[in-house]
């Protein structure tokens, strides 16, 4: 079975979904990436769906499980480049993906994840003033 | 003209999508109706897959009064006991989210299931330009 890449830029995991998914393939992903995750210490998990020309309820799924696992392992998920047919479709399907971050493309989704690590050290910062 | 394709195996769900996705463009559907039934008959799909234990799916091309796709799935699953439940949002007897008959049938212009116990289910959506 195919599994899908995952890359570290920095201290920020990005996946970019190329193939129309079969069930197995996403399952997959889900565990690659929490295992990758607690491996890499990443801030961050960026999913890049521009290539996926549908997301069902299965891929939205996924992507709501991506989200929620990431965030107890103190990272955070951003999903970039859903087509807007897409977004039409998912909405009327009656997934709204709400658990989950989502930006244009890939470089505002990156600033949204950097930001969350600069508003963190900030936090950590101030912490130790006190 | 009409394709049929056997729902057997994971890798089917897939290539339902798409022969659908092509027999959308070829019908002249718009982008975002294409999209519409592309993942309805993904959730279709699964559920014949899942629930009818495999099925076919006939896929057809219209252009009469009406233009688009129609497309009918068909098992001979142990059928759906209670189908007004089964067409609730959030109502599932597996793993799912529950989504997949009341959202396809909100991403078809024309939506018909038919189920009975022990025999099987036949489930109709059409897309209309």
């Amino acid at each position: 079975m195919d599994r899908i890449p995952i890359l570290k830029l920095g201290d920020v995991l990005l996946v970019t979904i190329q193939v129309d998914m079969q069930d197995q393939i996403a399952t997959a992903l889900e565990e690659d990436l929490t295992a990758r995750i607690v491996s890499s210490g990443a801030r961050g998990v960026l999913i890049d769906i521009s290539a996926l020309e549908i997301v069902d309820s299965f891929i939205g799924r996924m992507l709501d499980n991506i989200a929620a696992i990431s965030r107890i392992l103190d990272a955070d998920t951003v999903v970039v480049g859903m087509r807007p047919a897409v977004a039409i479709t998912l909405v009327e399907l009656g997934l709204s993906l709400s658990g989950v971050k989502t930006a244009l493309d890939v470089d505002r989704g990156m600033a949204l994840i950097r930001r969350r690590d600069h508003e963190l050290a900030i936090d950590d910062a101030d912490d130790d003033s006190d | 003209m009409t394709e049929r394709i056997d729902i057997r195996r994971s890798e089917d769900v897939v290539l339902v999508r798409q022969r659908v996705r092509a027999l959308a463009v070829q019908s002249g559907l718009s982008l975002v109706d294409q999209t519409k039934v592309v993942t309805a008959a993904s959730e279709l799909a699964r559920n014949t897959l899942d629930y009818g234990g495999g099925g076919t799916v006939d896929i057809e091309v219209v252009n009469g009064l009406r233009r688009g796709v129609r497309l009918v799935f068909e098992d001979q699953g142990p059928g759906i006991k209670d189908i007004d439940a089964a067409m609730r949002d959030g109502f599932t007897t597996g793993n799912g989210l529950g989504l997949g008959l009341g959202g396809a049938k909100r991403l078809c212009s024309e939506f018909s299931i038919e189920s009975a116990v022990g025999k099987g289910t036949r489930v109709a959506c059409s897309r209309w330009k």
